[in-house]
């Protein structure tokens, strides 16, 4: 018998669309030094910026403002690193403000920033894990040198009206930048229209490869490299290029561009109805995040009364892959900081699952996973302390 | 979030026991508890209840309840396997070593964390005792936990404040991190250091 397997944890990684896979096989040949001189030099050249302009097709972003990175995390590190060097080098701004809900490579950056003495401010989301403008307003002022908003949020998928903030903060004369991460391939993300100054994105959240990335720096804002040792990229990122792997996050934004406004569809379809299906078969959920401003594959749903790590595992053994806000889960105590920011109560912050969905899912997997919850929650309900 | 597929580290012991919870409590069953006890809470992530029936001074018959995550149902599977016939006694000192090292090992980080029948077994045997005018010659050879997030027990407390390691409530704090997670602990360690600094300091 062939074990079932329902992958329903895009939000953490997705697989390589077949393009992919196809295209990087045949890049595999392109050994040549993209910096060097010669013909196999010129020629990974040549596909590394035919990746370049495909990736700066998809996020509308300025000529000359893409540069490689081996994922998010890198990209945002190197924003946040490059503000804190402003800042030791004297400048009155010497303020930034980020949200409490960011990635990890944004909250713990935050973290040791505040130990070595910066200051960082977090604005407040609402319950529903947006930002809360008025907060973002009391919150700028002429100290403030950088401001970074997540595009759309990992665990619970609520979009942030960047836009509107990058206003705020031009108005304020700080620098924006957007962790669009996530929102790639599922809404249209463009930089022209945020406005904002730098965006990170990771390929492999769009069926690209795991390890690159782009930080799309805009023309004329401040700048400095994070790696230093080499001219690629301008100088902005030194390091050999990895050409196999940004010939297929080349590929991949082609075909996330695409596809984007039928994909997009499609996600939100199955989200809503696998949403509708565990509203009406199991009694007492609370489905967390905004209705109104979500991407369309995400959803996070808390469980009162069953613990999330249980849930998950019991899903495991279907067959079924999700990832679960519970503290046990990650070995910490502390349930998911997204939710407990977004005001959710700590019990159903144990208690959460996401499921988030890609272009590999159907329908009828979708029926496979209201077949199998519903008498999982149940099952450890019954187990648990009335 | 994080990953969890890392986390299938559990034995096949474990894997059974969650799967196939052994004497778990239900509605139908009617079961007349002599001792019930509980600890953990939801907002700690663990929560769990045994009940227990006492004959001839054992544990003639147990049940459970349990909200937590998959090694803290199988550590509590694997204890009211245990704990079963054993004289009261014997269950009051059966260790979280003793489980775990009967389901075969748990990773290191739920360890702490979600092993607590043993802890909800001796609460039970306390409320047996109680209810029946026994007295407890066990209680106090216990160490005793204070902040059921962070595990910190009072002999463990009593000790810092002994060596004046903290000497004050922020001290301790950060010694123990008590009251960092769901915060309910807070009031009874602050009576309990009261008391500590008292009996040590004054
Ligand atoms: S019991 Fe939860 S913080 Fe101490």
């Amino acid at each position: 018998m062939e074990q079932t397997i329902i992958y329903l944890d895009n939000n953490a990684t997705t697989p390589l669309h077949e393009d992919v896979i196809a295209a990087m096989n045949r890049a595999n040949e392109l050994y040549g030094n993209a910096s060097s001189m010669h013909a196999m030099g010129r020629e990974a050249m040549e596909a590394i910026e035919e990746s370049r302009q495909a990736v700066r097709d998809l996020i509308d972003a300025p000529e000359g403002s893409i540069v490689f990175t081996s994922g998010a995390s890198e990209a945002n590190n190197t924003v946040f690193n490059l503000f804190r060097e402003r800042i030791d080098l004297g400048s009155k701004r010497n303020r930034i403000v980020t949200t409490t809900i960011e990635h990890p490579s944004i909250i713990e950056m935050v973290a040791h920033l505040r130990e070595l003495g910066y200051t960082i401010d977090l604005c407040p989301v609402d319950h529903t894990g947006r930002v809360v403008m008025e907060e973002m307003e009391k919150l700028m002022g002429d100290d403030v040198a950088l401001v970074s908003v997540m595009l759309g949020n990992n665990e619970i998928g609520t979009i942030q009206p960047v836009k509107e903030i990058a206003l705020l903060a031009h108005h304020h004369g700080a620098y924006v930048h957007t962790d669009a991460t996530q929102a790639i391939g599922k809404i249209p993300v463009s930089m022209e229209e945020l406005g904002v100054d730098y965006l990170s994105l990771s390929a492999h959240k769009f069926y690209g490869p795991k390890g690159i990335g782009v930080l799309a720096i805009r023309k004329g804002v401040p700048f400095a490299p994070f790696f230093h040792g080499g001219h690629q990229e301008g100088g902005k990122r030194a390091g050999t290029y990895n050409n196999t792997a940004i010939v297929g996050m080349g590929v991949a934004a082609r075909i996330a561009r695409e596809e984007l406004e039928e994909e997009s569809a499609r996600l939100w379809k199955l989200r809503e109805m696998l949403r509708e299906g565990i509203e009406a078969s199991i009694p007492n959920v609370v489905v967390n995040g905004s209705r109104d401003y979500c991407l369309p594959g995400t959803l996070d749903v808390s469980f009162p009364r069953a613990e999330g790590e249980s849930i998950l595992l019991y899903l495991d053994l279907e067959g079924i892959m999700v990832s679960t806000g519970s503290a046990c889960a990650s070995g910490s105590l502390e349930p998911s900081y997204v939710l407990l920011a977004s005001g959710v109560d700590i019990e159903l912050a144990h208690g959460s699952i996401r499921f988030s969905f890609g272009r590999y899912n159907t329908e009828d997997e979708v029926h496979y996973v209201l077949e199998k919850l519903p008498p999982i929650i149940k099952r450890l309900r019954e187990m648990s302390i009335r | 979030m994080s990953n969890f597929m890392a986390q299938w580290v559990y034995s096949p012991v474990v894997k059974d026991h969650f799967m196939n919870p052994r004497n778990t409590w239900s509605e139908e069953e009617h079961f007349e508890a002599d001792g019930v006890g509980e600890v953990g809470s939801l907002a700690c992530g663990d929560q769990m209840q045994v009940l227990i029936k006492v004959e001839n001074d054992r544990v003639a018959d147990l049940r459970w309840l349990t909200y937590g995550c998959a090694s803290a149902i199988a550590s509590t599977s694997m204890m009211s396997e245990l704990a079963i016939g054993m004289t009261l006694e014997e269950a009051y000192f059966l260790s979280p070593e003793r489980i775990t090292e009967a389901l075969g090992g748990l990773p290191e980080h739920k360890f702490h964390c979600s092993v607590l029948g043993d802890k909800a077994l001796r609460a039970a045997i306390d409320d047996y005792l109680k209810k029946n005018g026994k007295p407890n010659p066990w209680q106090s050879q216990v160490a005793k936990v204070i902040c059921e997030c962070k595990q910190v027990t009072d002999i463990q407390v009593e000790e810092l404040v002994k060596s004046k390691e903290a000497t004050t409530l922020e001290e301790l704090e950060k010694l123990t991190g008590y009251g960092t997670v769901c915060g309910k602990c807070k009031p009874q360690m602050a009576l309990l250091f009261d008391q500590l600094q008292h009996l040590y300091h004054v």
